[in-house]
């Protein structure tokens, strides 16, 4: 008995001891595989602030989310492509032009890359730029008003996903369309088994105003109906070179999902943009008739006006050589990153067990020795080896996107391995994995896509969040995940939340930003035309059934904030100055019932709320944004009559006398 | 058998130990307390510089194109809240104002008005009685002192 006692006492301490050696204090749970001192690298004490401004997109909300990094704290929502009742936008007579389009007003789209501007390949901190992903548009936000500044409809294009990069300079921010479609200028009404003869793709190039920013479409290069995914530009020797990269170059109009992925190779696309502005100087290009809108938000008169453009100009790239080529790149590529340096560019094709990373020296000596594979629908096809830097074997499953550190470093997400893969770029070995959770889809570097990453942070973009956080019935809350890469291992730091669904993000030092940022608008410079500027300048104006109210807000009343002569079948236009010329003292202003938002009026602007009265009554109003000890005071009332009543209009403010038998309306 | 279950219960709630003092390795508690006045000392204030009494030159007959200017500026900025009456509304009606106030304390008043609220026994006591902190709207020095002349002028000065 005492023998056998302790013999299974010997096993059962060998069978621990070889438990613990295994187990150590390996990840285990979803929560573990968080370092020592990650809580108090992410600290950001009250009162400070964070190192790092990310611009992350707001996905199907349409939007452009902004979060203080290394913290993880939402700074601000910024509407772009979508209605943001809140803040007035879309819903104010003054934002509403800028969600115009060719089909009219359209009050939601899909936002999916930013992409902050560039002075000399450096983040420079001027504009954000962001594709509207649905209906194929383009929007450049000012990132001294961290507003929405304009929106171009790019024609000729169906799905705007390769987009909104820039060329170093911020000389153009490019546009490739996702579905190839018959072009605009075209009948539309084909069989869609006729794929292969009507339908086509465009790349398009928007100039950017050097000192506005201003966007206007420069050209677009008609290329063979294949789909196009992600782009970057090239810099340094590849400076004046665009890559993009093509899916369904099978040319399939049903089930993708197995038709497009049929060829064992797609392709990048390389345009030489600077080829292209010489074809167009020889006017190359074919002006061709279209319609797009082209909104622009001025901030001096607060107000957006849409203007229908009604010209394009395609360079077509089987006419026009040395314009485009195709490099072979392995089974539906998704990403298509420049590395710092500007020589190496990575394909990730989602479908691969390999990374191709190409080198641009080389695709310039296949192009001059014309190392062709023979042409695709009239575009030669560089051969894959001659184009080609190196593969990254057996990097992880599902490569998407590549940023890049100071260092010569790749971070590539892969989507069905669930991790960042930390590789060298002139090695291509494989230096470093860490998870993420769950099935990261894009990645950002501060800086990482641009010539001078500023590195320290990698944040991964999940499409699954799972267990992750508290659940909120079937739909659970999107989410970003930031690790350390100063070290040789990536570790991971902290989850934070996201709205929509993020796809790209940028990420910059916020000493970049903050400085420029508007405090309030200048009251004296406001040029909108229904400003009011001083107490004396408020009125009522009736125009016909049309009934503009000149209204100033400031800290805690409206005037006037009592108006009389509102008739059943008026149209009426509150115009609401806020007179406030001190930061962070918006006023808002909500009238019961109205079919609109609400309006939040940023100091110094004058914005307006249409209002249709339905039916005869009083109708209160009030300040929605709490402005002071007596903001609960803030409000004031409206009375409705009937159509043929013989009320007349007026208006006050602190008029205490009481009316006469007559007007007291019994 | 009694032997090894008791045995197995010390190496099995050793084991566990070992397991939980693994999971608490995550988090490292920050022993020092946050302190706030450290954290609070350089958020700046924005206001414009003190004027010191030198600074303003009172002078008659009054200057009709700063009393002009004074007025622009009342309209746009000042008068929602102040009535040119003796009548309150937000903040005091300015009639009697340069009686009542040295005009160093009204130019503090329109281009420092965080400075007084904070200093100021006077500024203090209007904002107990007005409720509504004067905002900051921004107003030059050289504008606030056009502001002063027409105060004067709304005051009977000639």
């Amino acid at each position: 008995m005492k023998y056998r006692n302790l013999n299974n006492w010997k096993i059962l301490l060998a069978i621990i001891v070889v438990v613990l050696a295994n187990q150590g204090c390996k990840p285990k749970g979803t929560q573990s595989a968080v370092s020592g001192d990650a809580a108090s690298k992410t600290y950001v004490a009250p009162g400070k602030y964070d190192e790092f401004y990310n611009f992350v997109s707001g996905g199907f909300s349409g939007q452009l989310s902004v979060y203080g990094l290394p913290s993880g704290r939402l700074l601000r929502v910024i509407p772009v492509f979508s209605v943001d009742p809140e803040k007035g936008y879309g819903f104010s007579e003054e934002t509403k032009p800028m969600l115009n389009t060719s089909h009219g007003f359209v009050p939601w789209d899909d936002a999916h890359h930013p992409e902050l501007s560039q002075t000399n390949g450096e983040v420079d901190g001027r504009w954000a730029f962001i594709n509207g992903n649905n209906t194929p548009r383009i929007a450049r936000i000012d990132l001294k008003t961290f507003r929405t500044a304009e929106i171009i409809e790019i024609p000729n294009s169906a799905g705007n996903h390769s987009s909104a990069f820039v060329t170093p300079g911020t000389e153009y921010v490019v546009a490739g369309t996702r579905f190839s479609v018959p072009m605009d200028n075209t009948n539309g009404d084909v069989p869609i088994s006729t794929y292969k003869q009507n339908f086509k793709g465009t790349v398009s190039f928007i100039k950017v105003d050097s000192t506005e920013g201003h966007m206007k479409l420069s050209f677009q290069i008609l290329t063979p109906g294949i789909n196009f995914d992600l782009s970057h530009a090239g810099k340094g020797p590849s400076y004046g070179w665009f890559f993009f990269s093509c899916y369904n170059t099978e040319q399939a109009n049903t089930l993708l999902e197995v038709n497009a992925s049929q060829r064992d190779k797609d392709f990048i696309m390389a345009v030489n943009w600077k080829k292209a502005e010489e074809y167009l100087a020889q006017a190359k290009g074919k002006k061709q008739v279209v319609r797009y809108a082209h909104n622009l938000y001025n901030e001096k008169s607060h107000s957006a006006v849409s203007n229908i453009e009604t010209e394009t100009i395609i360079l077509d790239a089987k006419e026009l050589p040395g314009l485009v080529y195709f490099i072979p790149c392995p089974k539906s590529p998704h990403g298509c990153d420049v590395d710092p340096t500007g020589e190496y560019i990575v394909g990730s094709g989602k479908l691969a067990a390999l990374m191709p990373v190409f080198s641009f020296e080389k695709i310039q000596k296949a192009i001059a020795n014309k190392t062709f594979d023979g042409d695709y629908d009239g575009i030669p096809v560089i051969k894959y080896e001659a184009a080609l830097h190196g593969e990254v074997q057996k990097p992880g499953l599902g490569p998407l996107h590549t940023e890049f550190d100071n260092d010569g470093n790749a971070y590539t997400s892969m989507f069905v391995s669930s991790e960042i893969v930390k590789w060298n770029v002139k090695s291509l070995q494989v230096l470093d994995r860490v998870p993420t959770y769950y099935s990261i889809g894009h990645l950002c570097v501060p800086g990482g896509d641009s010539r001078k990453p500023f590195g320290k942070y990698v944040i991964a973009y999940n499409k699954i969040t799972k267990d992750r956080y508290l659940p909120t019935g079937p739909e659970l809350t999107q989410s970003a995940q930031l690790y350390d890469i100063s070290g040789d291992k990536m570790k991971l730091l902290l989850d934070f939340p996201t709205i929509g669904e993020p796809h790209y993000a940028q990420a910059c030092p916020a000493s970049l930003i903050q400085k420029n940022s508007v405090k309030f608008y200048k009251i004296e410079e406001n040029q909108n035309p229904y400003v009011s500027k001083g107490d004396n300048e408020t009125k009522v104006v009736r125009n016909g059934k049309k009934v503009d109210v000149y209204m100033t807000a400031i800290r805690s009343h409206f005037t006037p904030d009592n108006i009389e002569g509102i008739k059943l079948g008026d149209e009426v236009y509150f115009h609401v100055t806020n007179m406030e010329q001190d930061w962070d003292i918006p006023h808002g202003f909500a009238i019961k019932g109205a079919n609109n938002a609400e309006l939040l009026i940023m100091p110094g602007e004058t914005q307006t709320l249409k209002w249709i009265p339905e039916k005869i009554g009083m109708y209160p109003m009030y300040c929605t944004d709490f402005c002071s000890a007596l903001h609960q005071e803030m409000q004031g009332y409206i009375r409705v009559s009937p159509a043929g009543s013989n009320v007349p209009i007026t208006f006050s403010t602190g008029n205490t006398a009481s009316p006469s038998a007559a007007e007291n309306g019994n | 058998m009694k032997l090894q279950s008791l045995l197995s219960a010390i190496l099995a709630s050793l084991f566990l130990f070992y397991i939980s003092s693994c999971g608490n390795e995550g988090v490292k508690k920050d022993e020092k307390p946050v302190d706030i006045s450290e954290l609070t000392k350089d958020q700046p204030e924005t206001h414009g510089t003190q004027i010191k009494e030198g600074d303003i030159n009172i002078s008659n007959p009054l200057d009709q194109s700063m009393v002009a200017a004074g007025k622009a500026t009342y309209e746009l900025k000042c008068q929602s809240c102040h009535r040119l009456t003796e009548e309150k509304l937000v903040g005091p009606g300015w009639k009697g104002v340069t009686h009542r106030r040295e005009p160093v304390w009204i130019m503090n008043m329109i281009t420092n008005v965080d400075m007084m609220l904070e200093k100021d026994p006077e500024a203090q006591k209007l904002l107990e009685l007005c409720l509504v902190r004067m905002p900051n709207q921004n107003i030059t020095t050289e504008d606030a002192r056009k502001v002063l002349e027409f105060m004067r002028s709304n005051d009977g000065e000639k």
